[in-house]
C-alpha cells in the first residue's frame, strides 16, 4: 500500500474526567483516553474496537471535538482542531460529521424528518430553500426512505429507519469525514447488515473517510480497511483488517477474535480467553494494562509499560508480540467441507454475473 | 421557525385524548372557561355598572333586583363580581406571563451556560426564594406603589424564581440528551439550538407550572387588593370587595360570600386544569 496522506491524525490525545473532587486533596480522575496516536488515511474505513468502557466513544467525540481534549492534538488536514476557536470549529463541522449510537435518542422528537435533515444545510448556509428541499428528498431516497417521509416525525419510524435518517442528516452538508459511534449496535442484528451496506455504498458514492467505533468485531470485519484495538484508553494494536483478523499480534486482539461466534458445523466455539471485567480505569494496572487478564503475562508485563511500536501498516504494544503465535480467524473458506465450498463458489459466480448485468445493460 | 408548532401536531392528539379522559381536568377547564367568558362579556351583560350607587338599596340581601345583593354604598354585588373577574383573571394571567417571560430565559441561560453565569443566576434565584412568595409580592407592590398594574408586576417578579428553577433544571436535563449533542455535531449556533432543541422540549412542565401559578397569582392579587395594594377603588376586584366586606360580616355576609366563592372556584378551576395538563403531558404513561 502506498502511503496515502492522512486526513485525520491525533498525537498524544488525552481526555480525563473528574469523577470526584474532594474539598482537600487531589481530584480523582479517569483517564478515558490516554495518549492516543492515530493516522486515518483519506478515503479509508477505519475501525476502532474495544469492549465497553475502554474509551472508544470518548475518542470518537474527541476526533470531532464534541468534547474537548485534556491534552494532545487532533489534526484535520493542516488544522489542529484541538485548539480551534468556537466559530472556526463550527464552520469546520460541515466537513466532519458524526453518526450516533442510539437512533431513538439522537433525533429531536419535536422536529420533522425533513427539518432534521435540512438543518445542517441551514446551519452552514448551503443552498436556497428550494435547493435544500430537493437535497432532503434526494438524501431520503439515497438512504432508502421516501421523499414524502420528510413530513413525518422520528417516533413514526423503526430503529433501522431512524438510523438511516441519522445517516442522511450526517451526510447532508457533504462531509469529508464521518465518525460513527457504534452506528449499528443499537439495532436488531437483521437490520445491522442493511445499515452497514448503506454506509458502505454512501462511502463510495460521496468519497467519505469513515471512522467506525464498534465493540463487535463481526460488524466491522468486512467493512474496515484498517482497525485499531483499544484497551483502557490506549491503542494496543493497529493493522489492516485482513492482517489483524488473520494474525493478531496482541493477546487482547486474539481474545476479542476468539469471542466471535462462527456459524458453521464443527467450528470452534466462541470462547472467553479473558475473564472478569475491565480493571478500574481510575487506577489502571501497572505495566501493561492488560496483564491482569492476559494469559501470556510474565514479570515484565507487570512492571514495564509497553509502547506502541511498528510501522504505519501495523503497530502493537506488547512485550511478547515477536515470540507469541496467536490465533486469528482463518479465512472462513479454508476449512469448509468440499460441498459447502462448491456451493459458495456457485453463489459467488451468480453474484458476479448479476453485478455485471446491472453495470452493463 | 415554523417547525415547532407543526412538530407538536402528533403528540398533541394523544395529549387531547388523555386530557378529555380526565373528568377533573374537564371540570377545571369548564370553570376557567366560564370565568373567562364572564369576564370578557362583562360589558354586554344586563347588570348595572360596577360603580353605580343606589342609595335606596344599601347593604340589601340578594333579591330579584340585585341577585347577589348590594354593598355598603348600594352597588350591585353581581356586577362588581363580573367586572372584578376581569381584574382577577387579568392579574393571574399577566403576572404569570411576566414570570414566564423573565424567568424561563434566565433559567435556560443558567442551565445552558453553566459555570459562573449559572452560579450568579442561581444565587439571585435563591435570594428571591428566601422570602415567602406573598411577603415578597407585598413588599414589591408596596415599593412600586398601589395599582393593579404594579400588583401584577410585583406578583410576576415574586413568581419568577420558580420558573427560573424549573427552566434551569429542565434545560440541564435536556442538555444531556443525544439529540442536543447531535445539534452541536452538525455545527448549529447557540440561538437555534436553544429555540429548536431546548425550548420545545422543556415547554410541557413550564405550561403545567404556569397554569398552577395562575391560581396562586389570583389569590395573591386578591390578597394585595385586600390590603389596598392592588385594584384601586372604585374599580372592583374580588380582593378589594373582601376587604370592604370584612367590616360588614354580620350585617351583610353576602358581600364577603360571593367574592370568596368566586376566588375559590376560579382557583380550583386552574388547579384542576393544571393537574390535568400535568398528567396529560406526562410521557411516562401513554
Amino acid at each position: 500500500m502506498t502511503e496515502p496522506k492522512p486526513i485525520l491524525r491525533t498525537h498524544g490525545l488525552r481526555r480525563e474526567f473528574v469523577t470526584a473532587k474532594p474539598l482537600f486533596g487531589a481530584a480523582q480522575v479517569v483517564r478515558a483516553v490516554d495518549g492516543v496516536d492515530l493516522e486515518i488515511a483519506e478515503g479509508e474505513t477505519f475501525a476502532i474496537v474495544g469492549e465497553s468502557g475502554c474509551g472508544k466513544s470518548t475518542l470518537a467525540r474527541l476526533l470531532v471535538r464534541l468534547i474537548a481534549p485534556t491534552g494532545g492534538e487532533v489534526w484535520y488536514g493542516g488544522t489542529n482542531i484541538a485548539d480551534l476557536d468556537e466559530g472556526a470549529m463550527r464552520a469546520l463541522r460541515r466537513e466532519l460529521q458524526f453518526i450516533f449510537q442510539d437512533p431513538f435518542s439522537s433525533l429531536n422528537p419535536r422536529m420533522s424528518v425533513g427539518a432534521l435533515i435540512e438543518e445542517p444545510l441551514g446551519a452552514h448556509g448551503i443552498g436556497t430553500s428550494q435547493e435544500r428541499k430537493a437535497r432532503v428528498a434526494e438524501l431520503l431516497t439515497r438512504v432508502g426512505l421516501r421523499p414524502d417521509h420528510a413530513d413525518r416525525y422520528p417516533h413514526e419510524f423503526s430503529g433501522g429507519q431512524r438510523q438511516r435518517i441519522g445517516i442522511a442528516r450526517a451526510l447532508a452538508s457533504g462531509p469529508k469525514v464521518v465518525i460513527g459511534d457504534e452506528p449499528v449496535s443499537a439495532l436488531d442484528v437483521s437490520i445491522q447488515a442493511q445499515v452497514v451496506n448503506i454506509l458502505e455504498d454512501l462511502k463510495e458514492e460521496f468519497g467519505l473517510t469513515l471512522v467506525i467505533i464498534a465493540h463487535d468485531l463481526a460488524v466491522i470485519r468486512h467493512m474496515a480497511d484498517r482497525v485499531a484495538v483499544m484497551y483502557l484508553g490506549e491503542i494496543v494494536e493497529t493493522g489492516t483488517a485482513d492482517a489483524l483478523f488473520a494474525r493478531p499480534r496482541h493477546p487482547y486482539t486474539e481474545a476479542l477474535l476468539a469471542a466471535i461466534p462462527i456459524a458453521r458445523t464443527g467450528a470452534r466455539r466462541a470462547s472467553a480467553h479473558i475473564e472478569g471485567d475491565l480493571p478500574n480505569p481510575i487506577a489502571p494496572p501497572s505495566g501493561c494494562r492488560f496483564h491482569t487478564r492476559c494469559r501470556y503475562a510474565t514479570e515484565i508485563c507487570r512492571t514495564d509499560h509497553p509502547r506502541l511500536t511498528g510501522s504505519g501498516a501495523g503497530q502493537v504494544a506488547c512485550h511478547h508480540s515477536d515470540t507469541l503465535a496467536l490465533t486469528g480467524l482463518a479465512d472462513a473458506d479454508t476449512d469448509r467441507p468440499a460441498a459447502a465450498k462448491a456451493r459458495f463458489a456457485l453463489y459467488r459466480d451468480a453474484q458476479a454475473r448479476k453485478a455485471k448485468e446491472t453495470t452493463e445493460p | 421557525m415554523t417547525a415547532i408548532p407543526e412538530s407538536m401536531a402528533r403528540p398533541r392528539s394523544r395529549f387531547w385524548r388523555k386530557l378529555r379522559a380526565n373528568p377533573s381536568a374537564i371540570l377545571g377547564g369548564l370553570l376557567v372557561a366560564f370565568f373567562v367568558l364572564v369576564a370578557l362579556a362583562a360589558p354586554l351583560l344586563p347588570v348595572p355598572g360596577p360603580a353605580e350607587t343606589d342609595w335606596l338599596a344599601v347593604r340589601k340581601p340578594p333579591s330579584a333586583a340585585h341577585l347577589f345583593g348590594t354593598d355598603e354604598i348600594g352597588r350591585d354585588v353581581l356586577s362588581r363580581m363580573i367586572w372584578g373577574a376581569q381584574a382577577s383573571l387579568l392579574a393571574g394571567v399577566v403576572s404569570v406571563l411576566i414570570a414566564v417571560v423573565l424567568g424561563v430565559p434566565l433559567g435556560v441561560i443558567s442551565g445552558y451556560r453553566r459555570g459562573w453565569t449559572d452560579a450568579a443566576i442561581s444565587r439571585f434565584t435563591e435570594a428571591l426564594l428566601a422570602a415567602p412568595f406573598l411577603i415578597l409580592a407585598i413588599a414589591l407592590a408596596a415599593f412600586l406603589g398601589p395599582s393593579l398594574r404594579n400588583a401584577m408586576i410585583a406578583i410576576g417578579l415574586a413568581a419568577m424564581p420558580v420558573f427560573i428553577r424549573i427552566a434551569r433544571a429542565q434545560t440541564m436535563s435536556v442538555m444531556t440528551e443525544d439529540y442536543v449533542e447531535s445539534a452541536r455535531a452538525i455545527g448549529l449556533r447557540h440561538l437555534p439550538l436553544i429555540t429548536r432543541y431546548i425550548l420545545p422540549n422543556i415547554f410541557p412542565p413550564i405550561l403545567v407550572q404556569a397554569t398552577l401559578t395562575i391560581a396562586t397569582a389570583i389569590i395573591a392579587e386578591a390578597s394585595l387588593s385586600f390590603l389596598g395594594l392592588g385594584q384601586q377603588p372604585p374599580a372592583p376586584s374580588w380582593g378589594s370587595m373582601l376587604n370592604t366586606a370584612k367590616n360588614f360580616l354580620e350585617q351583610a355576609p353576602w358581600m364577603a360570600m360571593w367574592p370568596g366563592i368566586g376566588i375559590f372556584l376560579v382557583v380550583l378551576g386552574f388547579n384542576l386544569l393544571g393537574d390535568g395538563l400535568r398528567d396529560a403531558l406526562d410521557p411516562r404513561d401513554i
